[in-house]
């Protein structure tokens, strides 16, 4: 991953601050100053005067910052800048344009609030200092407490700044909209034509993660590929509880939720190999919950795809069982086919067998229920808790059901070993340790599987 | 399934002897630590034959300052168990790296920081929030105790209930592995089966109903009983955020009770609100959660913004600059803060439009903040400022707080929250506010009414320690997490692979023990200014020259607050009667009528722990038991008509003349 | 006693800083009471919600226009009514300060109370006997949820009633138990409101859609 030496985010967006004021919005800023700097009686130290100068500069610029056509300029231009910086963090120096996009945008809002932090933070220094109780040549004016036009001042500056990085939300927003198809390749290269999606679609398995690439048949686990400057559309939905699908290098992250699909659009515009991970707690192997994401020029990509075609055995629903227990640090896997529509049926939280899809069920609410079948149906819904009915320990499992005593270093069933006691988890070792492939209940002298509470 | 262990389910539930930990070295180790302790203390209470004097002068009292005291003891020792967590976690994240997987296995650590983040929230910040409030708002008003005395009483125990079950997760069984809000479908019964939800559920449902209660009660306090001529608008600051803090209490604790109890209807009845299975949404609990969630937010930084003005007029000897704009900042923050709960999971995909809308009433919120932060600054302009300790605090807070509150605003961006969203940028932004802003103020506020509760100053060599500590100490533990955010680092992390991003965890872990040496300080700080309390002395009961009523009245004050109830006619209402040369009374008195002590609060806590712990363990007969019993003991109280008395008038000018003794000594 | 309040009163009037007299601020209850119940109509407006988000998540199972009889309904809303008109009566009776009228009142609103309760767990008792429980579906979740918990009120007020009638035969009508018929008066209307919230969003719309 790229994230060397990180220090000089800071220094960066400070350099960014001192550089934006232009001279223009200096002159603009007279107006409102002079207004100020006959103030009242109580205003004419030049103390008060530095003040208002650090506020009333956002106003100076008003609505105009929310002119989307001197926004996109910035965004345009601020780029270079952290170029001059070189690449440092992976938020701030990513490699698709989706992320570089959103990391504009962070470093816009961050100028833009410190037009306000910076002479508050200095103000505070400066008042602190100049009016400690030791210095009796200040002026001291105890019910002095009103001032219509500061107050003015106060809450219109902030309300400035407000509006111009609302309407830079608004925009960047909807432009940036995960669900939304991209409408360019990347700052300089515009969308061709002819431009057809790569469509993955993303699983988030209990600690690792499947992809399925209908287009070429194949699915894999743990690593992820794609062509360099090719849109790629995610479908993202997860088997059991709630993940988030992060490449911090593509693109910003969306939840993965188990019976629900949301999508990702983004792109790659570098070659190289980036981590992707889960950023949302789920449970036990969350820790190890990463995969590769490898972003490939096109020559490479279609080694890739053969490869994963001559090394992987086929994908179905048995071996997507045996997968989808619970299991932490898996290796990279192939799979050379794929079960036609194994993808929507874990969507449809169906991929098990006798189970009724999700879709199935919301197509007969619809239509208003189905009173006459319903214990039927019922037994045919029951999605959670499958693996707890086997025995196998949930990702959230604690004492008593967890089969474990409380709080010791015995790892549950498809965890790596702990190495501060290697010797419990010995125990457990067996061939395929660790990939969660095992069927419970059997030969382990690990912990019991918890007894269950049926309701 | 049903077999001979029937006898022993039907008994103890799920309980059995497995469930104590007593093969985990470090647990029993700190088990029997907490045990000598506890029984050191039982023994010297004993000894010094106290349990009288305990239970009738604090257990059962419905004296708003010892309520106060008691709900801030109750936080700083929730504090020294929430900091053991982060220390804990900060030195896993230290070691952690590669091959090395650290001391805690997953499963513990899960634990820990799920234990952390609910007991920061709301057994550290909460009761020391509502302590302060209980302790100040009745004197500031100059009201003789709050509406309802008893209620007040049962709020704390309710609150030490919950408390003590949090407790009990760590040595009888295991708390929840889930995260601190416990997001379903990981939080439902499915996928946690176990103990540990069920201790997370009943733990914040018995501490929500005396967090609620307490709502309700400071709000007809200040709403009903301010002393005659204090108008809303000559209340003082920290009163106002009291009020707006306590309508959010009433605003939004109902959703989060509501919510939990479907929670645990899903968990213990199987039904199916947050379940994948039939037609459950995991979402509505995220969007529920959250309106609960942001509102708690502003519930404990409000009093902390009301601390910090009451801070920057007394010791800039100033008037807060922009009263109104003040009060009319608290009030928009208010209600603003519930129209922002989605901003929390902008990544779950709801749409551009709602995505934008929830982000820019979020940046609002920025615009009165702002305006706040603007007046301290103005109030500070031509003062003479003292550099006490609580002034330190808050130009702590002035220069911490906007450094959080920009991180804020850039995470109400939604495409800029998408890269940082469950980062450690997110962790150190809100940590950047909750210490910056809450614990600081809180700090400040313990410094600054301190000599008012016991009439002598906190010493201030170990104060300006450990407020170095703390301040040196926060920026060295978080500032790291924002660099490590911006490397992608996600939260809730056991173990990392990249050797690189060690030495900011190593950092961030030095912060840490910096953070705990200045806690230590602070303990000793009570610890060596109770044993200088005499040099220490205060007998004005107004050491800082304060402003607000508080201060009219002796430290500590009498259990009737004041003699004669004041008249206001101003905003500082304490400073406009010295100004305007306020002579005490000395004669005159009048018997007064107060509340009565009762144990109806504690015996009903102590009801409703036993049946959490029974709920917690399916102990169904104990549950019912101990219903029964809460239900039997409420209807009993009621019965009881003799709630007041009357101090006789004797009585009150002998205290009163002590004062005058006193306060004729020191002139 | 020894200060001499002449030289005070020379100096600033001390009555403008302080009451000579005891000062007694309003009793709070009742607005106490209110703030509470509009903390409980958050937790029934949750319920509210969630039957909002739920309400058509039938899981291939029962609908409302399947389960429901709206004139079992209808009679049982007439009961919390009827009740909600005979507290009424009590609390005029209280008003002429007649005791025992009171009582008689409060005794009549109990049952109409516990015909509610009555009808509501004999409908409760009949849609599980159907397989409609609560486990059935987010829908029906939702439903003894909302429903449930108003029937937990309602529970909770015949018990609160019990309690008062017999405070009020021991003590008669002193201010305190004046007081709580108040609050119990707020609660029980309270209560009633919620109901045709319920009746209107759950039932009538249940069966039309």
């Amino acid at each position: 991953m790229t994230m060397e030496r990180p220090s000089t985010a800071f220094v960066l967006t400070a350099k960014a601050a001192a550089a934006t004021p232009s001279p223009k919005r200096a002159n603009a800023a007279s107006g409102p100053e002079r207004r100020l700097r006959r103030l009242s009686r109580w205003d004419k130290p030049s103390t008060i005067l530095a003040s208002v100068r650090g506020l009333t500069q956002p106003k100076a610029s008003p609505p105009t910052v929310g002119l989307p056509v001197s926004i996109l300029r910035k965004i345009v231009l601020l780029p270079l800048l952290f170029l001059l910086a070189g690449c440092e963090m992976v938020v701030m120096s990513p490699s698709g344009d989706i992320a570089a996009q959103q990391r504009d945008l962070i470093v816009i809002s961050t100028i833009l609030m410190l037009i306000i932090i910076v002479p508050v933070m200095a103000l505070t220094v400066l008042f602190a200092w100049r009016y400690r109780a030791s210095n009796k040549s200040a002026t001291y004016d105890p019910d002095w407490h009103h001032s219509t036009r500061l107050e003015v001042v106060i809450w219109s500056a902030p309300l400035a700044i407000i509006i111009a990085l609302g309407a830079i939300t608004w925009i960047s927003t909807h432009l940036l909209d995960p669900f939304r198809p991209l409408d360019r390749i990347s700052q300089s290269k515009p969308m061709p034509p002819d431009a057809r999606p790569l469509d993955v679609q993303v699983v988030a398995l209990d600690w690792k993660w499947l992809f399925f690439y209908p287009e070429y048949g194949i699915a894999t686990v743990n690593e992820l590929a794609a062509p360099v400057d090719r849109p790629i559309t995610f479908h993202i939905t997860a088997s059991s509880v709630m993940n988030s699908f992060f490449i911090p290098a593509l693109a910003g992250q969306i939840y993965a939720m188990p019976g629900m699909e949301t999508k990702l659009h983004a792109v790659i515009n570098k070659p190289g190999d980036f981590n992707g991970f889960s950023a949302n707690y789920s449970g036990a192997g969350f820790s190890r919950m990463n995969f590769k994401f490898l972003g490939l020029d096109h020559k490479a990509f279609d080694e890739w795809i053969a490869k994963a075609k001559a090394e992987g055995s086929p994908l179905d629903q048995d071996v997507y069982r045996a997968l989808e227990r619970p299991s932490e640090g898996e290796p990279v896997r192939y799979y050379a086919s794929v079960e036609t529509g194994l993808y929507n049926k874990i969507l449809n939280m169906c991929a098990l067998p006798g189970q009724m899809c999700m879709s199935e069920m919301m197509h007969i609410d619809a239509k208003g229920g189905d009173h006459k079948n319903s214990e039927a149906n019922r037994e045919r819904l029951r999605y959670d808790g499958h693996r707890l009915r086997q025995g196998v320990e949930e990702p959230g499992a604690t004492f008593p059901v967890s089969g474990r005593p409380p709080n010791t270093n015995v790892q549950p069933q498809g965890m790596k070993p702990d190495s501060l006691t290697p010797d419990v988890n010995k125990q457990q070792t067996q061939p395929d340790e660790g990939q969660g492939h095992r069927m419970p209940g059997g030969d382990q002298q690990g912990p019991a599987p918890g007894q269950m509470h049926d309701h | 399934m049903f077999s001979n262990l029937d006898l022993q389910q039907l008994i103890f539930g799920r309980l059995s002897l497995e469930a104590f930990p007593y093969h985990e070295p470090i647990l029993v180790a700190t088990f029997i630590a907490v045990a000598l302790g506890g029984i050191a203390i039982v023994g010297a209470l004993t000894y010094y034959r106290l349990w009288g004097y305990l239970w009738k002068e604090w257990f059962t009292t419905v004296d708003h300052k010892k309520i106060g005291i008691m709900y801030i003891i109750l936080a700083i020792v929730m504090l020294l168990r929430g900091f053991a967590d982060a220390i804990m976690m900060r030195a896993q994240q230290a070691i952690a790296f590669g091959e090395v997987n650290g001391y805690l296995p997953p499963h513990h650590y899960d634990q820990v920081f799920t234990a952390h983040g609910v007991i920061m929230i709301f057994f550290m910040a909460m009761p020391f929030v509502t302590g302060l409030m209980n302790y100040v708002v009745p004197l500031q008003i100059g009201a003789r105790d709050v509406a309802f005395p008893f209620l007040n009483n049962f709020s704390f125990w309710m609150t030490a209930s919950g408390a003590t079950l949090v407790m009990v997760s760590l040595f009888v069984g295991e708390f929840a592995r889930t995260g601190w809000l416990a997001y379903p479908p990981l939080s439902g019964s499915s996928y946690s089966p176990g103990v540990g939800v069920d201790y997370y559920i009943w733990a914040l449902q018995i501490a929500g109903v005396g967090t609620l209660l307490s709502g309700v009660n400071l709000i007809a306090t200040i709403v009903k009983m301010r002393a005659p001529g204090m108008t809303l608008m000559k209340m003082p600051v920290f009163t106002w955020t009291a009020l707006c803090t306590n309508v959010l209490i009433v605003a939004a604790f109902p959703v989060l009770t509501a919510v939990l109890a479907l929670l645990s209807l899903d968990r213990y009845v199987g039904t199916n609100f947050f379940t994948n299975d039939f037609g459950g949404s995991p979402m509505m609990y995220v969007n529920l959660i959250w309106i609960w969630g942001h509102p708690e937010v502003y519930i404990l930084i409000l009093p902390a913004f009301g601390i910090f003005s009451e801070v920057v007029s007394t010791y800039c000897g100033k008037r807060l600059f922009g009263y109104a704009s003040m009060v009319y900042a608290t009030v928009v923050i208010t209600i603003l803060s519930y129209l922002v709960w989605l901003h929390h999971f902008f990544t779950m995909g709801s749409g551009a439009s709602v995505n934008s809308f929830f982000g820019i009433t979020t940046m609002i919120i920025s615009i009165p903040t702002g305006a706040k932060i603007f007046n301290w600054l103005f109030t500070m302009y031509r003062g003479r400022i003292r550099f006490e300790l609580p002034m330190m605090w808050t130009l702590a807070f002035m220069l911490t707080f906007v450094i959080g509150g920009m991180t804020g605003v850039l995470l109400a961006v939604p495409p800029a929250d998408f890269v940082l969203h469950n980062s450690l940028f997110l962790i150190a932004h809100f940590h950047n506010v909750i210490i910056g802003g809450v614990v600081f103020g809180l700090m400040a506020g313990v410094t600054y009414w301190f000599p008012k509760a016991f009439g002598f100053k906190l010493d201030p060599f170990w104060g300006k320690m450990s407020f170095w500590f703390w301040v040196v100490g926060f920026y060295f533990a978080f500032m790291p997490l924002y660099v490590l955010g911006l490397m992608g680092v996600t939260r809730r992390l056991n173990r990392f692979d990249d050797p690189s991003l060690q030495i900011w965890f190593v950092i961030a872990a030095f912060g840490a023990v910096l953070i705990a040496i200045g806690i230590l300080s602070f303990l000793i700080q009570l610890f060596v200014s109770f044993k200088r309390r005499e040099q220490l002395r205060d007998t004005t009961g107004d050491p800082w020259g304060g402003r607000t009523l508080e201060w009219a009245t002796s430290s500590p004050p009498p259990e009737y607050n004041f003699a004669f109830t004041p008249r206001v006619h101003d905003l500082d209402a304490w400073w406009d009667m010295k100004k305007r040369g306020y002579v005490r009374p000395v004669g005159g008195y009048k018997a007064i009528h107060m509340p009565k002590n009762t144990g109806a609060g504690i015996v009903l806590a102590g009801l409703s722990t036993v049946l959490g712990f029974a709920l917690i363990w399916y102990i169904w007969w104990l549950a019912a038991l101990s219903f029964a019993a809460i239900l039997v003991v409420s209807i009993a109280h009621t019965f009881n008509y003799a709630r007041d008395f009357y101090i006789p008038a004797e009585r009150v000018a002998e205290i009163e003349n002590e004062r005058t003794r006193l306060l004729t000594a020191g002139a | 006693m020894s200060a001499n309040p002449a030289a005070a009163a020379a100096q600033a009037d001390p009555t403008t800083f302080y009451l000579q007299d005891e000062h007694h601020p309003e009793n709070g209850t009742l607005l106490g009471f209110w703030i509470y119940l509009m903390s409980d109509c958050l937790i029934f407006a949750v319920l509210f919600a969630c039957y909002g988000v739920l309400g058509r998540s039938y899981a291939a199972g029962p609908t409302g226009a399947d389960l429901f009889d709206l004139s079992l309904v209808a009679v049982n809303t007439a009961m919390l009514l009827f009740s909600s008109i005979t507290y009424g009566f009590a609390m005029l009776a209280m008003a002429k300060d007649r005791k025992a009228q009171t009582l008689v009142w409060l005794g009549v609103t109990g049952l109409f109370g516990l015909a509610f309760l009555g009808i509501e767990l004999y409908e409760f008792a009949h849609l599980i006997h159907e397989g409609a429980t609560p486990q059935r579906s987010a829908f029906l979740s939702s439903f003894f949820a909302l429903v449930g918990t108003h029937g937990l009120h309602v529970t909770f007020g015949v018990i609160w009633l019990v309690t008062l009638m017999v405070q009020v035969a021991q003590r008669g009508l002193v201010i305190e138990n004046r007081r709580r018929l108040m609050c119990l008066s707020m609660f029980w209307h309270f209560l009633d409101v919620i109901w045709i919230g319920v009746f209107t969003f759950v039932y009538l719309m249940g069966v039309l859609r």
